[in-house]
């Protein structure tokens, strides 16, 4: 496909509580298949999505937490997220599960594709994307 | 005997924390359960709030939604009380009745 556009995907929802984390996920995942440059966005609720460690053993719900580990696997080049949607959650990037990148034609490698990015990048980001699915 | 009052929200997202703290009665239990289990993490913008209401009412949380949200023990604000599911029929027991805040 030649016509390559830039997609970001908002994520602003706690994973679990509600179906809109698992939703986004399974859309950027179908999206992959589509050869467009992709990043997701996190912020307010939805840095908890990525914050490592969870346990669904006792909550019958499936942990989808791995999922995100293969993001970059699927050609999802960037995973943004707020800062200040972190400090206020009492959050640092420490907390979060780190997702690699390759690119199998040139082999070029990333070893964490998560960022934490400030409001302006935020705004710049977003606006430089020619399409923001919400979640 | 007085009232348990359940908030399954974020209280980041939604004021049904800050509500349930607000209009609750003296002597009550308030059990996080769902995404309410975040109001139950230290260090966070909710926090002081959390420990303002823990001065004349009980706070819980639910074991099963803190581990889904990877919230472990040494995270939690100090006299939150964690319970498993037994826990929450158990308060469900020992109150009057049940207030949901969603």
């Amino acid at each position: 496909m030649s016509d390559i556009k830039k997609f970001m995907y908002l994520n602003r929802r706690a994973p679990y509580g509600t179906i809109y984390a698992w939703e986004s996920l399974e859309v950027v995942l179908i999206g992959a298949a589509f050869d467009q440059q992709v990043s997701l966005m996190f912020m307010d609720d939805g840095v908890f999505q990525l914050v490592k460690g969870s346990d669904t053993s006792q909550s019958d719900m499936k942990n989808f937490l791995p999922t995100y580990r293969t993001l970059g696997d699927y050609g999802v080049r960037h995973l943004y997220v707020d800062k200040a949607s972190l400090e206020a959650r009492g959050l640092t990037t420490d907390d979060l599960i780190e997702v690699a990148w390759e690119d199998f034609e040139t082999e070029e490698e990333v070893d964490n594709i998560v960022e934490a990015v400030d409001a302006d990048q935020v705004v710049q980001l977003m606006a430089e994307s020619e399409v923001v699915f919400s979640f | 005997m007085a009232d348990l009052h359940t908030v399954n929200k974020s209280p980041f997202d939604k004021n049904s924390l800050e509500a349930a703290i607000k209009f609750s009665q003296a002597g009550s239990s308030i059990l996080l359960i769902e995404d309410g289990v975040y109001g139950a993490m230290k260090g966070t913008s909710a926090e002081a709030m959390v420990k303002g209401a823990m001065g004349d009412k009980k706070m819980y949380a639910l074991k099963s939604d803190l581990m889904a949200r990877a919230i472990k023990d040494d995270r939690i604000i100090e006299g939150v009380t964690v319970v498993d599911y037994a826990g929450f029929v158990d308060l469900v027991e020992a109150n009057d009745k049940v207030q949901a805040w969603l």
